[in-house]
């Protein structure tokens, strides 16, 4: 037993607060948006010049210019406001966005993050990852624990960094950790998920982490 | 002299070379200067820079200009959906710079700002600040990027006066409005052509001072990369 995907994106929406400006990665951090807590109202970026993002469209009603960060359809909100690329990073890059949501290829035990490229094979580009890890106030990660057998949570990245000391927690299909990405504390498991056993979890983890649970 | 030219083709004329810098505005297809990229394909310069966000998809945008292997080199945030774009750059045939995306912005805005270079947080300790000076500032490091400036921008506005003051419309603004400062002659395709005084001053995007050429397309083409939508709720 494990969280599935849903789960994982439910457990991420639990780091959203009231007031919250809010940048959710591609892919489960897409379906965070979906568990927002009631009574907290958060407005979502998309990086592309677009705060206060809505829902999908109703057919017939999709628009050419109206698009999110992964290119798809998106519709406006009554607090919508569109503006530059320049002012869209001024906002990622100045601190002005509360959470960024993100998925990640490996993690290491000082908050090192790698998501953008493996050697040798096509890269895509970094887009706005690396912009976000390093600007925005609190960076979660949200991934599998293990990618084909092998655990993503490190000792040390191996794959090239999108960014040196950002992640402060990782949420996986196994559990909740924290990491004191610019202090001495490194990284705490502090939830486990749904069945899973403090043994497997850490058979599964290559980083050390002290063992800090809250229930 | 006025800055309104009939078509694309006569938009650009005199101002292409061989091994130029080109900017052209847009966020994958979204607010893509099309009409002008077309045209600068017609002109057959070779051995051109292009910085744009992404190389449009096969068969649109920048990407028009690879099937015709116009293009040396790109410096862009993120290249997928593009098989052209793979195939030339696994062969060697195409250079490619890639900048975190807010980086691109900011350079964009640096190079019409007259601001040579600049320090951000984003990429240090990552392979994108090799070479690059780094500093610390107030207890935190950070990396130098430099400017970027174009000999020419293509950029798209949904609407323009005649004195060359534009208005974008919803994300299709992305890059268009850095790129547009940054350009030694910036070249804006329009939807709608208005005359001077038509659009409210409060309400202009971009000054008219960074424009030097518009050209009117009324009815230009518009791509949905990823359509998404809703059913209508009865």
């Amino acid at each position: 037993m494990a969280w599935t995907r849903e789960q994982m994106a439910a457990r991420a929406a639990k780091e959203l607060r009231d007031g919250f400006y809010v940048n959710l990665g591609i892919g489960i951090p897409t379906l965070v948006s979906n568990y927002i807590p009631e009574g907290v109202s958060v407005q979502l970026q998309s990086e592309n010049g677009m705060m206060g993002m809505g829902p999908f469209p109703f057919e017939g009603e999709e628009d050419a210019d109206l698009i999110n960060a992964g290119k798809q359809t998106v519709s406006e909100l009554p607090t919508t406001s569109y503006f530059s690329s320049a002012d869209s990073f001024a906002m990622i890059r100045g601190g002005h966005i509360n959470l960024s949501i993100l998925g990640a290829m490996q993690v290491a035990e000082n908050g090192d993050l790698a998501n953008w490229m493996i050697p040798g094979k096509m890269v895509k580009g970094m887009g706005g990852a690396m912009d976000l890890v390093a600007g925005v106030q609190k960076v979660v990660v949200v991934m599998e624990h293990e990618a084909k057998g092998e655990s993503k949570l490190l000792h040390r990245c191996n794959l090239p960094l999108t960014g040196a000391n950002v992640v402060d927690m990782v949420i996986t299909d196994l559990g909740v950790f924290t990491i004191d990405k610019k202090g001495k504390d490194g990284m705490a498991l502090i939830e486990l998920a749904d069945g899973v056993t403090l043994d497997e979890i850490k058979a599964k983890t290559e980083a050390t982490f002290k063992v800090a649970l809250k229930n | 002299m006025g800055k309104v030219f009939p078509d694309a083709k006569s938009a650009l004329a005199g101002i292409c070379k061989d091994n130029m810098v080109v900017m052209a505005g847009g966020f994958g297809l979204c607010g893509m200067p099309e009409e002008l990229i077309i045209a600068l394909r017609d002109t057959g310069v070779k051995g051109i820079t292009a910085i744009s966000n992404n190389a449009g998809v096969d068969g649109k945008g920048l990407s028009l200009l690879l099937e015709t292997r116009q293009i040396r080199k790109m410096i862009s945030s993120y290249v997928g959906e593009n098989k052209l774009f793979a195939q030339q750059y696994l062969a060697g045939e195409l250079e490619l710079e890639f900048n975190p995306q807010g980086t691109l912005a900011e350079r964009c805005r640096a190079g019409g700002a007259g601001i040579p270079a600049f320090y951000t947080k984003t990429g240090y300790g990552t392979l994108i600040a090799e070479g690059k000076p780094t500093a610390e500032f107030d207890g935190e490091m950070y990396v130098m990027e430099r400017w970027l400036r174009a000999d020419v921008s293509l950029v798209h506005a949904w609407k323009a006066d005649t004195e060359g003051n534009l208005v974008f419309r919803k994300t299709a603004r992305n890059f268009n409005p850095m790129m547009a400062t940054a350009g030694k002659v910036t070249v804006v395709q329009c939807e709608e052509l208005v005359e001077a005084g038509a659009i409210d001053p409060d309400q202009i995007h971009t000054p008219g001072v960074f424009v030097q050429r518009i050209v009117h397309v009324p009815n230009a083409a518009k791509y949905i990369e990823n359509r998404t939508v809703r059913p209508k709720q009865s």
